[in-house]
């Protein structure tokens, strides 16, 4: 029991220890992952279009059409993702 | 019609909906509920009017024959004049003579006719030291 | 000794809890991440001392020892070990215990899975979460007394309330916490989104898992509270919109509005302002339930009279309105739409129909719970409101939600055009119009309501099984799979939808019981003689005998009485015979200023209902013994034991075991008549059979996707996507 106790203060106590640990990039990390979230929810919505399709209720005039859009969104996503700093 | 003005025609339908549904929700409220009242102010209890009471059962008062139960209700705080009440119908388990209740009753002559199912008993306190009868 | 330490363990928490918000707005605001570490271990610390406090505490119930307060008010040598560890949280302090655990435990998991994400928003949320478990802990220690020792422990607890001995209710506070708690963890990365205007879908995804726990958890803990209700209470019923049962319902219909709307802006990048909304709603409506039960405002069955706790809550809640309506209004900006609604015929018009029906539900709910003070606001006076104004009201609304959960997974997103309507409206359509012609030459007409809501059911089922029906087909079009294999394919790779619809088909199955059984049910409340029948709805029920027991607790002391009857019971003209056994369970008071045999009829007295549930139809049947005519006796032997000095303590043990036994012998010979209550209910059933579908459905769209399947998945769309590019 003692132990734990000492284990878990000298973890939380860390930056007291000294180590300091400066974080520059989280924005950039942040914007990243905002990026990636929005890029899997299209990835999904690509997908559930297609789903949408198969199960008849969109006509393939119109799956293709929205197919088309959810493309164009996604490549637009990928471009901004690319002009972000690569990941360290 | 344009897309906007669509936009603006949709929102106002459903704002018209949302207060049609809250007037009548707040009207039928307000008709419907019935008062709530300690037994020392059932005094002046009109004819006819459901009223909520809370209060105690009076210790010794509660006699019963078969589904005809009859029990007069103090005030939550003690003291103070109890109304007699009669309640057909089965009472709650934890009921008992010193519990807190909550029954619908209507005037009827000099006292009081409880409306039926409506007898709720308080759960005996969990979370404070109950006092033993 | 020990309780000492388990005092010291929530000083330390509440310490702990302050250092850790410190230290997680010091670090993120520093950009200092060895703080914002910190504070995220502060939160893993905290999770552990309340684990070791949780720990003493159950050790003494267990160990029944007295010493500790809590232990002697809340449990006794003859409760069960069961009922003795759950017992733990059936008093004030050890819930509020319980509830910052939980909030405790499932904080560290969310941070421990965001630790290299959310960098910006984690610090916030951690903030947030310890700033709720801070205030638990400051009530543990300054106004609560947890680990409160007693100067001369008594031989024998008080013990648990006998209506609490029944496993439903011993569940229901942890599921119904863990409901609260987890929503907690979306309510607080909201918080930190809109703090650091990051309000894109991240925050939602990494909290999504969460919320829908949360969402399962709290349904289970209310469908527990009404199984319980409906099994252990002398009423028979499953709801009463009780202040306390309506304030864990709220949060649970803006939850769902949530993870609804919550799917329109991960698409669409709509409904920003509303989703947030939502989500700070539903996390204060779940600190409203907490605080409902406890604070003694509103009369309710569960209302303990009032505490000291009221205050704190209240200005915490009003903390949390004031704090999110201004980050909202602040940050709106930020929280644009970044499209609009294309078209009322779209799965995204169909999600905001609902939503808007949720929190009409919410709302009237809420007003009714609250009338008693609203009104006293107004007029003075204290009015409250019953079930036949909330009926009025809900059921409607519920029709309409539950047509709707066939309508929307029918329709596509963005924008459906006629023919497709057409489509895919056929064969529901035509379903629930077999059925309400079915219905109406079967004679179900008694109740609009019911018919409707059967008709909708109906709907629904046809609607959801044509969605299974043309999955699995399109499945097998890609892959030549065999149907089985191509379901579990078609469910693995589309949980969130098919584990939706799952939930759809239980919530109609849950309405159709819940419609059937209010609609149609026939109740008798009689009294009767040994060999009268009742008859009730298609049964024939006669009170064959008496019956009598004394039962004796694991330590041999006698644990309580029953008395209660056996009944025969014959369905229809010349059905089969069953047997029914009801009984009332008399438990002992403690008051010592009671004769020892009137003591048994003073204490509690819980009801055992005979109950016969059947798929298509419920028979529930409680007694009310008339213990009337046992005083005589009673009083006579408690005069005697009065008089009888001079007896040894064993000796008068068995004495009393000996009374007893003749009381109950007496009962049995000549027994008064007794008061019976009898309902036969249909589709009662139904009522829990879509209560575990809607749950199995939820435990579907819960389930994480292998890492290999988003592997997969990301790789798909790539090259899809790529191929676009060339295109390009």
């Amino acid at each position: 029991m003692a132990v734990l106790v000492a284990v878990a203060v000298l973890a939380i106590a860390s930056p007291l220890r000294g180590g300091e640990q400066v974080s520059h990039d989280d924005a950039a990390q942040a914007e990243r992952t905002e990026l990636e979230a929005a890029r899997d929810a299209k990835y999904a919505e690509i997908r559930d279009a297609e789903m949408d399709y198969r199960t008849a209720k969109l006509s393939e005039a119109d799956w293709r059409g929205m197919d088309r859009q959810l493309r164009r969104e996604a490549v637009a996503l990928l471009h901004r993702l690319d002009e972000l700093e690569p990941e360290p | 019609m344009d897309p906007s003005r669509k936009r603006r025609t949709r929102l106002v339908v459903a704002l018209t909906c949302a207060a049609l549904l809250a007037v009548a929700l707040v009207y039928t409220s307000f008709s419907a509920a019935s008062e709530a009242r300690q037994p020392s102010q059932l005094a002046s209890a009109e004819p006819g009017k459901t009223y909520q009471l809370t209060g105690r059962v009076a210790a010794g008062s509660w006699t019963h024959e078969g589904t005809e139960h009859t029990f007069r209700v103090e005030d939550r705080a003690g003291g103070g004049p109890s109304v007699p009440v009669r309640y057909v119908g089965q009472v709650p388990d934890p009921f008992r003579e010193g519990r807190e209740i909550l029954i619908d009753v209507k005037r009827s002559g000099a006292g009081f006719e409880g409306q039926p199912d409506s007898l709720v008993t308080k759960c005996p306190s969990k979370f404070t030291a109950e006092p033993k009868t | 000794m020990v309780a000492l330490a388990g005092s010291v363990c929530l000083a330390a928490a509440l310490a702990i809890c302050l250092y850790g918000i410190g230290a997680s707005l010091y670090g993120v605001r520093a950009g200092r991440r060895d703080f914002v570490a910190s504070g995220r271990r502060a939160v893993y610390a905290l999770a552990g001392l309340l684990v070791v406090a949780m720990a003493i505490l159950q050790m003494a119930f267990v160990r029944s020892d007295f010493a500790f307060e809590l232990v002697a008010t809340h449990s006794s040598t003859t409760t069960p070990l069961f009922y003795r560890v759950t017992a733990v949280w059936s008093s004030q302090e050890g819930s509020l215990l319980l509830w910052v655990l939980l909030l405790a435990l499932w904080s560290s998991l969310i941070l421990f899975m965001t630790r290299r994400r959310l960098r910006e928003v984690a610090p916030y949320a951690t903030a947030i979460l310890l700033g709720f478990g801070a205030f638990f802990c400051a009530l543990l220690v300054f106004l609560e007394s947890l680990f409160a020792v007693l100067a001369a422990p008594p031989a024998e607890g008080t013990g648990l309330n006998p209506l609490l001995r029944h496993p439903s209710m011993m569940i229901h506070p942890p599921m119904l916490y863990s409901g609260y708690t987890l929503f907690a963890v979306p309510f607080a990365f909201a918080i930190g989104a809109l703090v650091t205007r990051r309000l894109g879908s991240e925050w939602i995804r990494s909290t999504r898992p969460f919320t829908l726990a949360a969402w399962l958890f709290l349904g289970m803990g209310i469908v527990l509270g009404a199984r319980w209700s409906y099994m252990e209470l002398g009423w028979g019923g499953y709801w009463a919109w009780d202040p306390v049962e309506n304030a864990s319902l709220m949060p649970w219909l803006t939850g769902t509005a949530f993870l609804h709307s919550v799917m329109i802006q991960e698409k669409r990048g709509m409904l920003k302002v509303w989703n947030v909304s939502l989500v700070l709603a539903t996390g204060v409506l779940a600190i409203l339930g907490t605080f409902l039960v406890r604070s003694g405002i509103l009369e309710s069955i569960h209302a303990f009279g009032a505490s000291t706790l009221g205050i704190p809550f209240l200005v915490l809640i009003v903390v949390m309105i004031g704090g999110s309506i201004a980050l909202v209004a602040s940050r709106a900006d930020h929280l644009r739409s970044e499209h609009r609604l294309d078209s009322l015929l779209s799965r995204e018009a169909a999600f905001l129909l609902n939503n808007l029906v949720l929190v009409a539900l919410c709302f009237v709910v809420f007003w009714g719970t609250f009338f008693p003070l609203i009104s006293e606001a107004f007029t003075g006076e204290e009015a409250s409101v019953g079930p036949p104004w909330f009926n009025r009201y809900i059921a409607p609304l519920a029709l309409i939600l539950v047509l709707l959960s066939g309508i929307g997974p029918l329709i596509a997103w963005r924008r459906a055009t006629a023919a497709n309507l057409r489509r895919n409206f056929a064969l529901p359509t035509g379903v629930a119009v077999a059925v309400l012609v079915g219905l109406i030459v079967g004679g179900v007409t008694g109740s609009l309501g019911a018919l409707l809501m059967f008709v909708f059911a109906a709907f629904v089922f046809g609607a959801l099984g044509q969605e299974l029906v043309r999955g699995v087909r399109a499945r097998r079009a890609m892959s030549r799979d065999s149907a089985p294999v191509a379901l579990v394919a078609l469910v693995r790779r589309n949980r969130r939808r098919y584990g939706g619809y799952t939930v759809h088909v239980g919530v109609a199955v849950l309405f159709v019981g819940v419609a059937a059984s209010s609609a149609f049910q026939d109740q008798r409340l009689v009294e009767l003689r040994p060999g009268q029948t009742q008859r009730v709805d298609d049964y024939a029920i006669t009170y064959e005998r008496p019956t009598s027991r004394l039962v004796a607790a694991s330590n041999g002391r006698l644990e309580r009485i029953d008395l209660g009857a056996r009944l025969q019971v014959r369905e229809g003209d010349g059905g089969p015979v069953r047997v029914l056994e009801t009984f009332k369970s008399y438990f002992p008071s403690t008051d010592a200023s009671l004769g020892p045999i009137s003591r048994f009829f003073e204490g509690e007295a819980t009801s055992e209902v005979a109950l016969r549930a059947g798929f298509r139809e419920d028979l529930w049947a409680a007694v009310a013994p008339d213990i009337g005519r046992l005083r005589p006796r009673i009083e006579e032997g408690d005069e005697v034991f009065a008089n009888a000095t001079e007896l040894s303590r064993e000796d008068r043990g068995a004495f009393l075991a000996e009374a007893l036994r003749g009381l109950s012998r007496s009962y049995t010979d000549s027994p008064p008549p007794a008061t019976f209550r009898f309902i036969a209910s249909p589709l009662v059933t139904w009522i829990w059979l879509g209560a575990l579908i809607v749950f199995f459905g939820a435990g579907i769209a819960l389930w994480p996707a292998g890492a290999g399947a988003r592997r997969r998945a990301t790789a798909t769309g790539l090259a899809r996507v790529a191929r676009e590019l060339e295109r390009a």
